[in-house]
């Protein structure tokens, strides 16, 4: 069990089959201070590459594409009222949706945090 | 990153980038964004204590001639004949259909004019004033004068310690003020709703000057990203999204900018239609908006009445960092402008409910003397 990334800056934790979702440290710190996170409604489908969340910085909007497909079976309604929780802890309790896959392959084409690490640094040359 | 090579420095290029900031592209400039500290802390710091603000990509620009007041009134509204040596006012370039151009400010000199305009307009401005004018007055930019803006309830007191006489300035006038040896122009404005002062500093030294002001410990350098939020708060426009070309100054409620005499005589670009706005009033009305909830509505948003047909459009939106809720301006027929009136707007495919509000969203404290 260990964090995925995709180019986009998205997160993915796998545990069973439920996955996790939120952005990277270095997807808020671009981002700025979050004021608003539109999170989806649970219950509902979702197929990989739609738009999952909304996240609100003061200066513009940026959505949030969901790397995998599945259920949506759990949201973090603690971002309604405390939204900076997105910058303070980005990896864990910033996540957006918890989504039960119904491929894991969804995952296979990911970065590891090692090659997500390295993307990161090329993109800040 | 974003960096081409086409895109001018200001001559504070180094000290942001010393200083951390986030660099991007701004009407042809690369203008910091925003420190390390971040859009919301520098906002409320601007609010709190004194902020900082490089302006040095907008114009400066001096008008001269026999009488440049009465000159620059055929192209303007604003009433520049009755301001006395070392006021200014808040005026707009129009176009022959009453559309507002760009907005400036102009300040009556000893001699001349002294005159500021947006970044993204300056090069139209400068061709236009040129034009306009040829044979009564002569415009010249000031390439050699970057320009800051010291905004907060402690810029007075910042600046008093390097400058004593700049304490008793009233709001919207000017003077030239020796600030730690170095002859700048100062005016007591700025675009934030704060008390503070816009000061034009020569090129060599601005950058010294710079760090004298930063070395005090109220005093901490502000991005664009902040300038517009605490712009927003203040209700005030900012040119290309609440002004542009089609909007009025009656639509957008600057009236109060245009003096009965001026109101009366016209002689300005588009007067014929902004006396008709004035006697009939205009189709649509900028107002504040402020929407339920906590999801900021955005530019370009489309407003709706409550039945869900579409009136209008949000022209500014965001944030408030200072009262934590979202807040926007934006345009409606005359009849949903009143303050309380109940509006949809259609945030990414949903409707959510709205309400029309006073502006300022947050009070101003220009100092009056």
């Amino acid at each position: 069990m260990s964090y995925k990334f995709t180019e986009d800056h998205e997160w993915v934790l796998l545990e069973g089959d439920v996955a996790t979702i939120g952005i990277s440290d270095y997807a808020q710190g671009q981002l700025g201070d979050v004021v608003y996170v539109e999170v989806p409604t649970v219950g509902d489908e979702i197929a990989k590459g739609d738009e999952l969340a909304v996240v609100e910085s003061v200066k513009a909007a940026s959505e949030v594409y969901s790397p995998v497909s599945g259920e949506i079976i759990d949201v973090n309604t603690e971002l309604e009222g405390a939204p900076t929780m997105v910058n303070e802890d980005a990896m864990e309790g910033g996540w957006f949706a918890k989504i039960r896959v119904t491929n894991s392959a969804d995952l296979d084409d990911l970065m590891d945090e090692a090659t997500y690490k390295t993307f990161v640094e090329g993109l800040d040359e | 990153m974003s960096e081409t090579s086409s895109t001018k420095k200001t001559v504070l290029y180094n000290l942001h980038v010393e200083l951390g900031a986030k660099m991007v592209p701004f009407a042809g400039y690369d203008m910091p964004v925003q420190y390390p500290e971040g859009i919301l802390n520098e906002h409320l710091h601007t609010r709190e204590s004194a902020g900082l603000f490089d302006v040095s990509h907008m114009g400066q620009l001096v008008i001269a001639g026999d009488n440049p007041a009465a000159a620059i009134e055929t192209l303007i509204p604003g009433d520049i004949q009755a301001l006395g040596s070392g006021e200014m006012r808040y005026s707009f370039l129009t176009n022959e259909q009453g559309g507002i151009l760009d907005d400036l400010i102009v300040t009556q000199r000893t001699e001349d004019l002294f005159v500021v305009v947006n970044a993204a307009c300056k090069a139209q401005d400068i061709a236009l004033l040129t034009d306009g004018l040829a044979g009564k007055a002569q415009v010249t930019e000031l390439t050699n004068r970057a320009l800051v803006a010291l905004q907060g309830p402690k810029a007075a007191a910042v600046l008093a310690r390097f400058a004593p006489e700049v304490a008793t300035m009233s709001f919207m006038t000017y003077r030239e003020v020796d600030i730690d040896g170095v002859p700048c122009f100062v005016t007591r404005s700025g675009y934030t709703g704060e008390d503070g002062f816009e000061i034009s500093i020569p090129n060599n030294n601005a950058e010294a000057l710079c760090r004298k002001l930063l070395g005090d410990s109220d005093v901490k350098p502000i991005g664009l990203g902040a300038r517009d939020s605490l712009r927003l708060e203040a209700g005030l426009c900012l040119y290309g999204h609440d002004l542009t070309e089609k909007t009025t100054p009656i639509s957008a409620g600057l009236i109060w900018a245009i003096s009965k005499r001026r109101r009366e005589e016209g002689g300005f670009p588009g007067a014929d239609v902004i006396q008709a706005e004035i006697s009939n009033k205009p189709a649509m009305k900028r107002v504040g908006i402020l929407p339920e909830g906590r999801a900021p509505a955005r530019e370009h948003t489309v407003i709706t009445d409550e039945a869900g047909n579409a009136i209008g459009e949000i022209t500014s939106g965001g944030f408030s960092p200072s009262l934590g809720i979202p807040i926007a301006m934006g345009y409606v027929p005359l009849d949903f402008s009143a303050i309380g009136t109940k509006i949809n707007l259609l945030v990414r495919g949903k409707s959510r409910p709205a309400v029309v509000a006073k502006m300022p969203f947050v009070e101003q404290r220009y100092y009056r003397g």
